[in-house]
């Protein structure tokens, strides 16, 4: 099969972590956050990380909307940690969603973004991160305070430790091999899932 | 007004509308600069309960209020007519999430237009709105903009809809070419 050519300069290792395992060790704690999920694979994890738990809002579709769609709770709720949780291929239609949080630089938002350098859902083509486009450098680059890249389980312990940790806008890239994202049957009823997200925080539909 | 469309001098309507909005709970106000908006970024520059959000892209500004009623806060998005062209399916969002959206588009290739490069977006934003499920109401003289604003905040945040208003260039001023 033709493929594009790899960019020659770049230098990531090739990724080893499977993200079944990977995403469940670095967010053993889902619940301790209010939670945007972007498509696909990183809605399905936490939904299934949670149950389909209601303090998340796992997108399936209105791709490139996870990371801004997680800044506007981060504004509007100062006093709880919001999880953006996105995958290389939604960001990379989004990449100015990085400067945007960067200049509002809300402290309780961590931005997670799962990387496994394919389009997953689409026949795993090749993604511009498979490629060698690095996306923590254009996280730092956009100005994001604390950028953490975990390419090997031996990282994830320091990564878990700048996601809890109490204040600081932060971007965590995690490697992965291709493969599937843990999953569960989860409601795909947007409207459904708007009304139970603010039901459990607020009270009211 | 302003010949490039910026609104100044005796019009009071951006003051009042920046007030109204505030009074209805908006927090967050998002836009990608326009000089129809200016009044309201200064504003919600210098107001320490509000959230000034500049955006890289107008789509960004539908995600965000997404998630601000998520969050259980109010958000408005401010942009020019061409954004309109850029949220297109992030609209979907909003749409089938029955989220709560209100903007003010400032409107180019409209009345007076002298860019010809501006007609396409502008004939076809409110087209482009209605088509992704978004209730479109127009202000285009000074006095009535407080009275559309207020119909659109009790649509938008009473009745859980999406709504536009289109700030005409009758009200704004057609920038001189």
């Amino acid at each position: 099969m033709a493929q594009h050519k790899r960019i020659q300069n770049s230098n990531q290792p090739t990724p080893v972590l499977d993200r079944q395992q990977a995403v469940p060790a670095l967010i053993p704690n889902p619940t301790d956050f209010l939670v945007v999920g972007g498509l696909a694979g990183a809605a399905q994890e936490l939904c299934a990380l949670t149950n389909d738990g209601p303090n998340v809002y796992g997108l399936g579709g209105a791709m490139g909307a996870a990371t801004t769609m997680g800044l506007g709770p981060a504004l509007a709720q100062p006093h709880r940690r919001v999880l953006a949780i996105t995958g290389d291929g939604e960001l990379l239609m989004s990449l100015g969603s990085l400067a945007t949080c960067a200049v509002l630089n809300p402290p309780n938002l961590r931005i997670v973004c799962v990387d496994n350098g394919h389009y997953g859902e689409t026949g795993n083509q090749d993604s511009h991160t498979g490629l060698g486009v690095q996306l923590d450098k254009i996280a730092a680059g956009s100005g994001i305070p604390t950028v953490f890249t975990i390419n090997t389980e031996a990282e994830i312990p320091e990564a878990r430790k700048i996601l809890n940790a109490e204040t600081g806008l932060c971007f965590i890239l995690l490697r992965v091999k291709e493969g599937s994202a843990l999953k569960v049957n989860r409601s795909l009823d947007p409207a459904f899932t708007r009304n139970r997200f603010r039901m459990a925080l607020l009270g009211r539909p | 007004m302003s010949e490039h469309g910026e609104v100044t001098g005796g019009a009071t309507w951006p003051d009042e509308l920046y007030d109204l909005l505030r009074a209805n709970g908006v927090t967050q106000f998002a836009y990608v600069p326009d000089a129809g908006h200016k009044v309201l970024i200064n504003r919600s520059l210098a107001d320490p309960d509000a959230h000034s959000i500049s955006l890289t892209t107008e789509e960004e500004g539908v995600a965000l209020a997404a998630g601000a009623d998520l969050g259980g806060g109010r958000a408005v998005l401010l942009m020019q007519s061409s954004g309109v062209g850029n949220c297109i399916n992030m609209l979907s969002l909003t749409a089938g999430g029955r989220f709560p959206f209100l903007t003010f588009v400032s409107m180019r290739g409209d009345f007076g237009e002298g860019n010809p490069w501006q007609f396409q977006m502008g004939q076809a934003t409110q087209k482009v709105l209605e088509a992704m499920g978004v209730i479109v109401v127009r202000a285009n003289e000074p006095d009535e903009v407080i009275k559309v604003a207020s119909a659109a905040i009790t649509m938008a945040y009473h009745s859980g809809m999406a709504v536009a208003v289109l700030l005409s260039q009758r009200l704004i001023g057609a920038k001189k070419f």
